[in-house]
């Protein structure tokens, strides 16, 4: 039962083969076993999980319709609110935070039918490729435990590849479900920006933030996505548009599809084995039917500063509101402190040195005498990166890259210097910056033999559609999918 | 050397909308303290804004009636700064496109004939932080979120003010058209309309204007006079000693009538203003601001003149009249049932006014209906009752809420209308009366005053006085 997809759970339970209370009570021993030498997990939620799978038993019993993920098993990032359950973004500062409403994309798979088993661990605040920046320690890559998951929703990415949960919900600002999807083997989705509501999101760059999943196959990424998707009158970001069957979506054709290849953009600082990988999954396509297109897009080699400026001005304003007035951690006072000590020492405490540099990067790109240099100057050179992909979409359906220039990096590898992790995000940053829907799916391994004993490296392939074609996109990735078995090894 | 000031003023108005700017809570004042709150309006974790509709329309409102362009579209801005009563860290604003620009208003009185306005922005007030009446205020401060999240409007004048009368009848005028437009409760007391005015001197001539200072916290027409006097004197003075006014921010206190400093320019904060990434561009149409136009009320101004042009009424009366939209609307619907627009105005600005201010009511609270009034003038033009009577008659009808025709009726007020009913009183009269007959007859006749009054009385104040002077004369003269 580990192994199977969120679509045979929920098609078991719905037949009465299985209950959902022994579907989740199998999971729930799968995290016991394994999450301590992984550490995916900020809060597992055993009790609140089997009342609820208990509860679609009996609904099920009394011929209730059962929604799309009945009875799946679901792991959320810790940086969406659920109601009445701690929900800390890996920081200190909401250390005891819980939320008294719930983010629209947990209402809604909830009320899907899906239960909820945990908290996964992520980077603090999602700022991170390496899930090493969180206030309750990393977590490790279930492939080689000495190894980074990717980040930020890396917890969610380790559960998955682990067998804790069939299906994890992220969220993506650079990469942050793509990049560790490819760390971890599994598939991960970042919708168009506004097609999931990102109410009760943590904020860290609003016009970047989306949210997605993370599963093992991408048939389970489109079911989790037509549950997650539509407007929502709580975001006045959230997109009117229509959302279509992406199941039906799934044709497994894809001849003619127009694929294209920035090879220039690809060909600097990707790791060797990571090219190969990518260059026989695109040999993969093309004999499925696909047409390989050469692309350029020029400004791509500024999308990691661009997307550095803008996301750290928006970080340094939603974090303002973590100022210990009203809710999460304070530091002592007898109230004889001054207040802005009170801040000072609130927020120092409070906060990692990752969050910490960023707040003070986006402060400084919003300063008066600065904004026109760097935010200013980075909306337009995201307004030139939007025409490149204007012009791309044009002569092709989708964009492939490798989804990492590297396979997964050891923890502590990069943590002394932000540039060479920041770095990790090169190619997963412009889908945010223009905001267009990407998936990474496995694409095979990179075997590591400088270690005492060789280890199998996940290596992933990205796929970038156009605005608001989930659809296209899903069927190419679905397509590569039924054509190689990447996806269903798993780690030991 | 003589100087001139300069003013501008920075209002803030409260919109009449039932809820926030952003969020579902209502905008009640006065509701136990942070009971009119939400994970929005408190700032929570992933919580995010959603733009009310009726502020907007309200703003639209209020910068058609004062002249401005309501721009095609505008963008909201964070203004980033740390304060307990903020609970974003920063506030919804609007900055570089504000939702409309230019206008002004005509100003009656004082020494500035026309202000001009530079902006019209929307935005999202604070919280209020209470700094006393808590057994523990010595070490700690207490806020109350709920104004936080109430949707303003902040207009912003040209430097166009000379004096501080000049900038208070402004205000003032400003007030009575947010108030008429109903986007707006006027309540200063309440803060829910605010003034920060902008004073620089400089010497009569200089085109140049003087370092200018900011004065927060003037909120009543008296303090925007006296708080302005007091700069204007201040910065004079400095200059005058040969100091240099410094750019800052000062606080008017009431209780002394001076300004303090409050921060200097090199304290003022940094906001960092930037687009609000969760709200999208606020797109106005013009068929949206025609619809906003065509719900307006008439601008006092045009209908005053309207009054005078139409119904022939005096500027007076007129502008007596247009007070208020309630008020105008109450007399334009006596009017037009009554038929007789000079009657229903004198009983609107005679009657009707003197009674409500003497019950401290307002026009909303009349107790008559326009055509209860109308009823009551009816009766005096046929003549059923007199203007005497009538007077009576409407002080019962106010506070019995009885019409006019049932009041007359069951209280036996009708005028005796009956000419052979009178004669016979008129002939009692004459008979008791021999002494004042005989001086009649002998040519003084004032004494015919003393008998009509003396029939009146026989009467019961119930006779027609029309037809009581016709029949004494005929019964005196003819007899003679």
């Amino acid at each position: 039962m580990l192994d199977s997809s969120a679509r045979t759970i929920r098609d078991d339970i719905a037949a009465g083969n299985v209950s959902a209370v022994d579907v989740c009570r199998t999971f729930l021993e799968r995290i016991d076993a394994v999450n301590p030498s992984l550490n995916a997990f900020n809060l597992v939620a055993a009790d609140r999980a089997l009342a609820r799978a208990a509860e679609i038993d009996r609904q099920r019993a009394h011929g209730v319709s059962a929604g799309p993920l009945m009875g799946v098993p679901v792991a959320v990032k810790d940086n969406l609110c659920v109601r009445g359950m701690r929900t800390t973004a890996s920081s200190r500062i909401l250390e005891r935070f819980v939320p008294p409403y719930d983010a629209t994309a947990v209402e809604r798979i909830e009320a899907a039918g899906a239960v909820i088993v945990g908290k996964t661990s992520c980077d603090e605040f999602a700022m991170g490729s390496s899930n090493e920046n969180s206030a309750y320690g990393p977590v490790c890559n279930p492939w080689a435990l000495d190894r980074a998951p990717g980040g930020s929703s890396g917890g969610s990415a380790a559960a998955v590849a682990a067998r804790c949960a069939p299906l994890a919900l992220g969220s993506d600002t650079g990469g942050s479900i793509r990049q560790p999807a490819a760390f971890c083997g599994v598939v991960g989705l970042k919708p168009t920006y506004g097609r999931v509501s990102r109410y009760g999101l943590l904020a860290f760059a609003s016009s970047l933030d989306q949210i997605g999943p993370i599963c093992g196959t991408v048939s389970d990424a489109a079911l989790a996505l037509g549950v997650l998707a539509g407007p929502d009158p709580a975001d006045a970001t959230s997109s009117p548009r229509p959302v279509p069957d992406f199941t039906a979506a799934l044709t497994g054709d894809i001849t003619g599809l127009r694929i294209g290849v920035p090879r220039a953009f690809v060909a600097e600082g990707v790791d060797d084995r990571v090219r190969s990988a990518f260059d026989e999954a695109l040999d993969t396509l093309r004999r499925a039917g696909a047409r390989l297109v050469d692309i350029e897009l020029p400004h791509a080699k500024y999308a990691i500063p661009v997307y550095y400026l803008v996301a750290t001005a928006e970080a340094s304003s939603n974090l303002a509101r973590y100022d210990g007035v009203r809710y999460g951690h304070r530091t002592a006072d007898d109230g004889r402190l001054e207040l802005q000590d009170m801040y000072r020492r609130t927020r120092d405490e409070g906060f990692g040195a990752e969050v910490k540099r960023r707040i003070m990067l986006g402060t400084y790109v919003l300063s008066a005498g600065y904004y026109d240099a760097f935010y200013l100057k980075a909306q337009q050179v995201r307004t030139l990166l939007r025409q490149d992909y204007d012009a791309v979409f044009e002569k092709t359906d989708v964009v492939a890259m490798p989804t990492t220039p590297t396979p997964p990096f050891r923890l502590g590898e990069k943590t002394d210097d932000p540039l060479q992790m920041y770095l990790a995000d090169v190619f997963t940053v412009s889908a945010n910056l223009v905001g267009l829907p990407a998936i990474s799916v496995p694409c095979g391994f990179a075997t590591e033999t400088d270690g005492a004993a060789p280890q199998r490296l996940p290596v992933g392939l990205q796929l970038t559609g156009r605005l608001f074609d989930e659809a296209t996109l899903l069927n190419a990735a679905d397509a590569y999918e039924r054509l190689t078995d990447w996806h269903v090894q798993r780690p030991g | 050397m003589k100087y001139e000031p300069v003013i501008g003023l920075e209002i803030h108005a409260q919109l009449r909308t039932r809820t926030k700017i952003f969020c579902g809570c209502s905008t009640a004042y006065g509701a136990a303290p942070n009971t009119h709150v939400c994970p929005v309006c408190l700032g929570m974790p992933g919580a995010l804004p959603v733009l009310n509709r009726q502020a907007v329309d309200y703003a639209i409102r209020a910068a058609t009636a004062l002249g401005c362009e309501v721009q095609p579209v505008s963008v909201f801005a964070r203004k980033n700064y740390f304060y307990p009563d903020l609970p974003k860290g920063y506030q919804i604003s609007q900055y570089e496109q504000p939702l409309a620009l230019g206008g002004g208003l005509d100003v009656v009185g004082g020494d500035t004939p026309h202000v001009g306005l530079t902006r019209i922005h929307m935005e999202e007030d604070a919280g209020k932080s209470l700094h006393e009446g808590f057994v523990d205020s010595s070490r700690r401060t207490y806020v109350d979120y709920n104004r936080g999240g109430v949707p303003l409007i902040e207009i912003v004048t040209e430097p166009d003010m000379r004096s501080g009368a000049g900038a208070a009848a402004f205000f003032s005028q400003l007030r009575d058209i947010l108030v008429w437009l109903d986007v707006n409760d006027g309540n200063m007391e309440e803060g829910s309309l605010r003034c920060d005015a902008n004073v620089s001197v400089r010497p009569v001539g200089q085109q140049r204007f003087g370092t200018k200072a900011e004065v927060k916290n003037v909120n009543s027409f008296r303090y925007v006079q006296k708080a302005i006097e007091y700069e204007i004197d201040r910065q004079i003075e400095l200059l005058e000693n040969g100091g240099t006014v410094v750019q800052e921010t000062r606080l008017w206190d009431s209780a002394t009538g001076r300004t303090m400093s409050m921060r200097s320019k090199e304290e003022a904060h940094d906001y960092r203003y930037f687009p609000e990434p969760d709200l999208p561009p606020l797109v106005v149409s013009d068929e949206r601001v025609a619809a906003v136009r065509a719900t307006m009320p008439e601008l006092p101004e045009a209908r005053r003149r309207r009054f005078v042009a139409s119904y022939g009424l005096p500027d007076y009366d007129a502008g007596v009249l247009t007070q208020s939209v309630g008020l105008a609307d109450y007399f334009e619907q006596v009017a037009a049932t009554a038929g007789n627009v000079k009657a229903a105005s004198n009983w609107v600005m005679g009657e009707v006014l003197r009674t409500l201010n003497d019950r401290g009511n307002t026009i909303e609270d009349v107790p008559l209906a326009p055509d209860a009034l109308a009823g009551l003038i009816g009766l005096v033009d046929k003549g059923t009752i007199s203007s005497s009577t009538a007077k009576d008659v409407f002080a019962r009808m106010y506070d019995s809420g009885r019409s006019a025709d049932d009041i007359v009726a069951t209280d036996g007020l009708a005028q005796i209308g009956d000419e052979s009913a009178l004669l016979s009183i008129v002939r009692q009269v004459l008979e008791s009366h021999g002494d004042a007959v005989a001086q009649y007859r002998a040519g003084k006749t004032a004494t015919f005053g003393f008998l009509v009054g003396q029939v009146m009385k026989a009467s019961k104040g119930k006779g027609n006085p029309k037809l009581i002077n016709g029949i004494l004369r005929r019964e005196l003269d003819g007899a003679a």
